[in-house]
């Protein structure tokens, strides 16, 4: 095996000296996210540039059978990014191009390394009659990350999951190779991913980098529309949700729909909000997607049941921000800024029982809580968070949160739901409960596909 | 401590002719007096009355009253005991919790001549320049100064009369002498509410339009006349304090400003309904912002001079959609004594 001083100079060939580190405060940060999860320190961290820089990266890895983590912003909470074997930490931020966008066909191509922010200011500068969805983490979150871990945006009432927007990958293999996915494998055009050819983008998104470094990525955009207005309803009953939902999607006038419960700030307690948010070219559309959205849900305001709550332009900015900050603004209710949260991907009828459970296990661990639910897809499922807050320096309370994390999970787990991006505890859980024959067929891609067994290691093992 | 009650004197009510309560009120039919008087009997009696499910709660009833009966304070004490939701529970939930004291006092460099926010964060944009030299930070805001007549909308007597005598003792241990109330709501609580429940007052509620004109009369060197003509829009909670309305005059009049004789202003104003959209949906919302603000147009309105921020929230951007200059009391006096308008028309449409 190479010394450790050999494949650093090997790093420092293939990237240059600036973007190779085995430094103390470099292993330090790169061994750690904003979540629970212990640290681990990784032996190098590496920032490649290029497609064929991964490559070489990549093959030296698995030619030393050393671990390799790729690295978006970080900001899954969950550690999946964390080196729980050491190796190597390649931050791929450097990889920043927005390669293409392609008007008429709707799609962009972007490098591992763009981020939600940029993209988004991007889009509004070239081409304002376009956008992405764009999901509630911080701007620094990339796109290409928020795809792997199938996140959910603005858009995703509409699209579903932000990974379903994906329309091609370009992709490393744990072997070295550099592979296209979907229509870019055989034209010049980004514009699917899979159909009609045979899908295999799921070789890779959902996978946390266990299977291959995605070094671009085609992703859909939609139509932008000029206008853009919140509506917000209050609803104290939680068995009413569901249908609330449902009936917000039957509208199809909707692009996202939102509920927040949290018992502070003191506005929101015993309360459910329930943002909607149209969009319209005219005021005309507006107004006829407002009636659209009244007339779904005036039963429920009629019995006295749902509410409408006016705006004031001070509250609707927060609320009409993308990303929204109110995910920082929790993170920091302890003071410490710590956060985390367990987003199950579920049916939603069971919003109120999950309701039920955060209430009691925040009151049972002595946490502060709060939950976010997105609607995903026509109501086909949506991520409703448990989530905890806490202050980093205060262990006992971190040892509670993360207390609490898990015994939600393992409620949603029982309950029929799905873990989203599952942290290596969560993801044991999740493959205990797995079809058997599921876990083979995961085993063999994994094995396939990375045979050293260098990628992620800890994540989606398949014992 | 035994909550205050509501003083009524149903005497007046019986000797009253004209029931103009009910026969005025632009949102329910009782042209037919015979048929008004047996309704509000039945509102008095304590009985189930149809006024107690339609009342839009704007408060309008307040200032018909030739008596001071307070017939809208009856109304909501009705509908509490009765159990009639006016708005949707959960919106109720929402303002019950929002304004309870919760022990944070926010109050500035607290003299005994001070101004309330109430919990109108906006006067911390329109409260500044000449017309507050020496007042400026002599503030109270926050819930423990809130003064809770919102609760007049929700059917929640109860809180306010919970609340309220706890509010009064918060602002007398500021050693507040006057208070300066930037909003009628906060002034018409502590003259007409505080009168009603008969809850002793420790300090003199001062309507701010008193105040500017004062100001203004103090600063006259400084007026240039802005000869413009403007509709003013009168907020729900001027009904509680009409004896006010006059100060509109007299502020219009040292600024040059022509309050224009529309339909909709004075007895016969539109409040700026958004309470009905919360409570009622959007179709009498709707329809009365839109009779308001093409009154407004109709009758040559160059600008929309505005008394309450909510009302400002709902209906500044409306109002510029028809051509028409939205501006608060404060900044319309700013604008006359040269300096600039303060609070300005919200971005309609966010980031997309």
């Amino acid at each position: 095996m190479t010394t450790t001083s050999a494949l650093c100079d090997s790093l420092i060939k293939i990237v240059g000296k600036n973007f190779v580190s085995n430094q103390k405060e470099e292993r330090y940060f790169y061994a750690r996210d904003g979540g629970l999860m212990p640290p681990h320190e990784p032996d190098f961290v590496v920032m490649p540039k290029t497609a064929e820089e991964v490559q070489e990266i990549v093959k030296l890895a698995n030619r030393e059978k050393v671990p390799i983590v790729p690295k978006g912003a970080g900001l899954a909470l969950t550690g999946l990014v964390i080196p729980q074997r050491g190796g190597i930490v390649l931050d791929m931020k450097r990889m920043d191009r927005i390669l293409e966008v392609n008007e008429k066909a709707r799609y962009v191509v972007v490098e591992a390394g763009v981020t939600q922010g940029v993209l988004k200011s991007y889009l509004q500068k070239h081409h304002p009659h376009l956008r992405h969805s764009i999901p509630d983490s911080p701007p620094v979150a990339t796109i290409v990350a928020n795809a792997v871990i199938h996140g959910q945006g603005r858009l995703s009432q509409q699209h579903g999951f932000n990974s379903d927007m994906v329309s091609g990958l370009e992709v490393v293999l744990p072997t070295g190779e550099l592979c296209r996915i979907g229509s870019c494998s055989v034209s010049k055009y980004w514009f699917s991913k899979g159909p009609p050819l045979p899908d295999l983008s799921g070789l890779f998104l959902g996978w946390f980098g266990t299977t291959g470094i995605i070094t671009r990525l085609g992703l859909k955009l939609y139509p932008c529309k000029k206008m853009r207005d919140i509506m917000l309803f209050l609803a104290d009953k939680a068995e009413l949700i569901p249908d609330i939902m449902l009936r917000l999607s039957h509208t199809e006038m909707v692009e996202d729909v939102v509920v927040s419960a949290a018992p502070l700030p003191l506005r929101f307690r015993g309360t459910f909000w329930i943002m909607a948010y149209i969009t319209g070219d005219s005021d005309e559309e507006l107004e006829f997607k407002r009636k659209m959205v009244w007339n779904a849900l005036w039963e429920y305001f009629e019995s006295r049941d749902l509410g409408f709550l006016s705006v004031s332009p001070d509250m609707k900015a927060p609320l009409m921000s993308m990303p929204s900050k109110d995910t920082s603004r929790f993170a920091d209710v302890s003071k410490g800024g710590g956060f985390q949260y367990a987003g199950p991907i579920t049916p939603i009828e069971k919003f109120p029982a999950f309701i039920r459970k955060l209430e009691e296990v925040a009151t049972k661990y002595n946490v502060f809580y709060a939950s976010t639910t997105r609607l995903i897809g026509a109501g086909h499922c949506m991520m409703f968070s448990f989530s905890f807050s806490f202050n980093r320096a205060n262990t006992d309370e971190m040892a509670r949160a993360k207390k609490a994390l898990y015994e939600c999970s393992k409620f949603a787990l029982e309950e029929g739901g799905v873990l989203w991006k599952a942290d290596i505890y969560e993801q044991r859980l999740l493959m205990d409960k797995m079809d058997p024959n599921t876990l083979v067929l995961m085993k063999k891609i994994k094995q396939l596909l990375d045979p050293n067994g260098i990628m992620n290691p800890g994540n989606w093992e398949v014992k | 401590m035994p909550l205050p009650k509501l003083k009524f004197d149903k005497t007046k009510c019986a000797e009253c002719k004209a029931i103009s309560c009910l026969v005025k009120c632009q949102y329910m039919d009782f042209k037919d007096k015979d048929k008004a008087k047996k309704e509000w009997q039945k509102v008095i009696n304590g009985e189930d009355s149809s006024v107690l499910k339609s009342c839009t709660t704007c408060y309008a009833c307040e200032e018909y009253c030739p008596f001071g009966n307070h017939p809208f304070y009856l109304i909501v004490e009705r509908q509490e005991e009765k159990g009639i939701l006016p708005a949707p529970r959960p919106i109720i939930t929402m303002w019950i919790n929002q304004c309870q004291p919760v022990g944070r006092f926010m109050v500035g460099k607290v003299e005994e001549r001070a101004l309330s926010y109430c919990l109108l964060p906006q006067f911390n944009t329109l409260v500044k320049g000449k017309l507050f030299d020496g007042i400026a930070l002599s503030v109270i805001f926050g819930q423990e100064f809130f003064c809770n007549a919102v609760y007049l909308h929700y059917a929640k007597a109860s809180v306010i009369k919970d609340r309220l005598p706890k509010i009064v003792e918060n602002i007398k241990k500021q050693g507040i002498k006057e208070l300066v109330c930037l909003h009628d709501e906060c002034y018409g609580t502590f003259t007409s509410l505080t009168s009603a429940y008969d809850i002793d007052m420790p300090f003199k509620p001062i309507h701010y339009y008193e105040y500017l004109y004062g100001r203004l009369k103090e600063l006259k060197d400084l007026i240039k006349p802005l000869n413009i003509k403007a509709a003013y829009q009168r907020n729900c909670s001027a009904r509680l304090c009409p004896e006010i309305d006059h100060y509109v005059d007299d502020i219009f009049g040292l600024l040059g400003v022509e309050r224009v004789k529309r339909e909709y202003d004075r007895e016969n104003a539109l409040c700026c309904a958004e309470i009905f959209r919360m409570a009622m949906g959007p179709v009498l919302a709707d329809d009365v912002q839109k009779r308001n603000i093409n009154d407004m147009v109709r009758f040559g309105a160059e600008y929309c001079v505005f008394n309450c921020p909510a009302c400002w929230d709902s209906l500044a951007h409306k109002v510029v959609k028809q051509g028409i200059k939205p501006i608060h009391m404060i900044d319309l006096c700013k604008l006359a004594i040269g300096e600039e308008q303060a609070l300005k028309l919200p971005e309609l449409v966010a980031e997309v």
